[in-house]
């Protein structure tokens, strides 16, 4: 935590909603994130992930606070921070070429339509497009949609990257495989990422920190979860690893009872200083107890899940 | 296989239909009744209706016969009151495509600019609700007396008319362009104007362009009924002229040709609407 590359300082939103009364969304939210970290927001419908998503990419303000990016205070978008959208958000008259030429010729105004173009080509391919560069995206699947969001996202070479539920649309299979390509390209590029996301699996194989909020309104950001999987790891044996089951059972256990009642739990709960948990790291769990602590893995002893 | 077989059944259809109409026509027109007894002197001053038992109302044939006649020598000009039919439609074409044209330069920049400013759109909306509703033939004395120019009043009454429906449009077309949209141009950093014709225009260009064919079939509506009242040339007018001459063939043949005009100018506008339009 000593380099923050993103900070997040006190921020609210509020909402007026009828007959004056203000709805807090959440307040005095405070989060950082280091260079090249790719972290997870988890928490239920309505506790302001999209909210803090949105701000940080500056397409939404914040009542209070403050958000700092590379040391600097944000205010409005910019091409440095990329934002992949849950549905895509394809400009539909354009073809793959042109969705990701036209974020291309955002970012270099003066470049020639020649460097435009091999530019987005070379973030299609990354994307593993080649081939359907002139089709329109009426013409592509769910998942090949959402590659060229992710390209469109990654061409214009930002600080990092946004991204809000951007597979959740997606069928299993292809959602698999578009999570590999990410967890690649981040790793090869050192991209720092911050992903909303609904599903335990995709933020313990995705994201170096997860971030737990509970429910809002008056949502808070309860917990910061250390990924204790090796940074190599990959997703077909992800559920092999002896921490697996105690990291996914906590953030399970949080989702389920906890977001509810955590802040009647946890009255003296610090928004500056918010816990960090390092699941299976003795002397630092403060919630891998009983049951995750029986879960003890040692290769060879499963027969059930080695065969 | 099943879609020309389909297009081809319609097809014959069409022309049996056609064919009926026609028939009826035919037979309705026939001449059956009876013819009385005269004088020769008196027989001069009467019809053929009287004399020869001929219908009043022009069969098929003879429209067929007088629209061939005009087909032929579409552009002749013998005086005011004796133009050929390329002329007249010319005449009210180009009245339609000038008032058309300068509805299409003010409706869609003003359009858009009500369409991206909510201000704008709540601070207007009441002058659109009174004046889009003013049966555009209403504003003809008014242009009559301000304009002193009737010719030049038949445009400003067409292109009254065809302002509201593509203003309307596109403010609609504009204003509902999915923030989605509006928001990947926001995190490009793209600038207003750039926004507003990579973006917001190819959003919202299928919504003009309807706004657009509506307002031709309106304009072409109304510019008959102008040209009947300002007189002079045009296919409205000849209509008029021809009923004061009491050519029924005439008149015939001249709700056939608007008719047909009209059709033309909504295909040519249904093409650009197909062009612009793109599948999602």
């Amino acid at each position: 935590m000593s380099d923050k590359f993103i900070s997040i300082e006190g921020i609210a939103k509020r909402y007026l909603g009828a007959g004056g009364a203000t709805t807090t969304v959440f307040e005095n939210l405070w989060l950082s994130m280091a260079r090249g970290e790719f972290a997870c927001v988890i928490g239920h419908s309505g506790c302001g992930k999209t909210t803090v998503l949105n701000i940080l990419a500056g397409l939404d303000a914040p009542n209070e606070g403050a958000v700092i990016v590379d040391g600097q205070a944000i205010s409005g978008t910019s091409l440095d921070r990329a934002v992949i959208f849950q549905s895509h958000a394809l400009l539909p008259w354009r073809t793959v070429l042109g969705n990701v030429a036209y974020a291309v010729s955002s970012k270099w105004r003066s470049w020639d339509r020649a460097k435009v173009k091999a530019h987005a080509q070379k973030f299609i391919e990354l994307v593993g497009l080649a081939g359907s560069e002139h089709k329109r995206p009426s013409e592509l699947s769910g998942g090949m949609k959402q590659r060229v969001g992710i390209a469109r996202a990654l061409s214009i070479t930002p600080k990092m990257m946004l991204m809000d539920e951007p597979f959740s649309a997606l069928d299993a299979l292809t959602r698999g495989t578009l999570q590999d390509e990410v967890r690649r390209i981040c790793l090869e590029t050192g991209q720092t990422a911050f992903m909303i996301t609904h599903d335990v699996d995709e933020a313990i194989y995705l994201a170096d920190k997860i971030f737990l909020m509970t429910n809002g309104p008056g949502a808070v950001l309860a917990e910061v979860v250390e990924n204790p999987l090796p940074r190599d790891r990959g997703r077909t044996d992800l559920h092999r690893h002896p921490l697996y089951y105690a990291l996914r059972n906590h953030i399970i256990d949080f989702l389920v009872t906890r977001s509810k009642t955590f802040a009647a739990e946890t009255p003296d709960h610090d928004p500056r200083n918010v816990p960090v948990v390092r699941i299976g790291k003795p002397g630092l769990s403060i919630a891998a107890s009983g049951e995750e602590q029986r879960q003890t893995w040692t290769p060879g002893t499963n027969p059930g899940l080695t065969a | 296989m099943t879609t020309t077989s389909l297009r081809l059944r319609a097809g014959l259809v069409s022309i049996v239909l056609l064919a009926a109409f026609l028939g009826i026509w035919h037979l309705a027109t026939r001449s059956t009744a009876s013819v009385a007894t005269m004088s020769p002197e008196y027989a001069k001053l009467m019809g053929l209706t009287a004399t020869q038992g001929k219908s009043a109302m022009p069969g098929p044939l003879d429209v067929g016969a007088k629209l061939w006649e005009h087909l032929k020598r579409p552009f002749y000009d013998n005086g005011p009151n004796d133009k050929g039919l390329g002329i007249q439609l010319a005449y009210s074409i180009a009245r339609v495509g000038t008032g058309y044209l300068l509805a299409v330069l003010v409706a869609i920049p003003l359009g858009f600019l009500i369409g991206m400013s909510p201000l704008l759109s709540k601070a207007l909306d009441p002058f659109i609700q009174v004046l889009k509703p003013i049966s555009p033939l209403a504003w003809m004395p008014l242009a009559l007396y301000t304009i002193k120019d009737s010719s030049i009043s038949a445009i400003f009454v067409i292109f009254i008319c065809s302002i509201w429906p593509m203003l309307l449009n596109t403010v609609f077309g504009v204003a509902s362009v999915r923030k989605e949209w509006i928001n990947v141009a926001r995190t490009l950093e793209v600038g207003t104007v750039r926004r507003a014709f990579t973006v917001i225009l190819p959003a919202a260009a299928p919504t003009i362009l309807t706004g657009m064919r509506i307002s031709i079939g309106i304009a072409w509506l109304v510019i008959v009924a102008a040209e009947m009242l300002v007189g002079g040339t045009g296919i409205g007018y000849f209509v008029w002229n021809e009923w004061n001459n009491l050519s029924i063939t005439n008149v015939i043949i001249a709700i056939l040709l608007i008719g047909i005009v009209g059709m033309l100018l909504d295909q040519i506008l249904a093409r650009f609407t197909r062009m612009v339009t793109f599948p999602e």
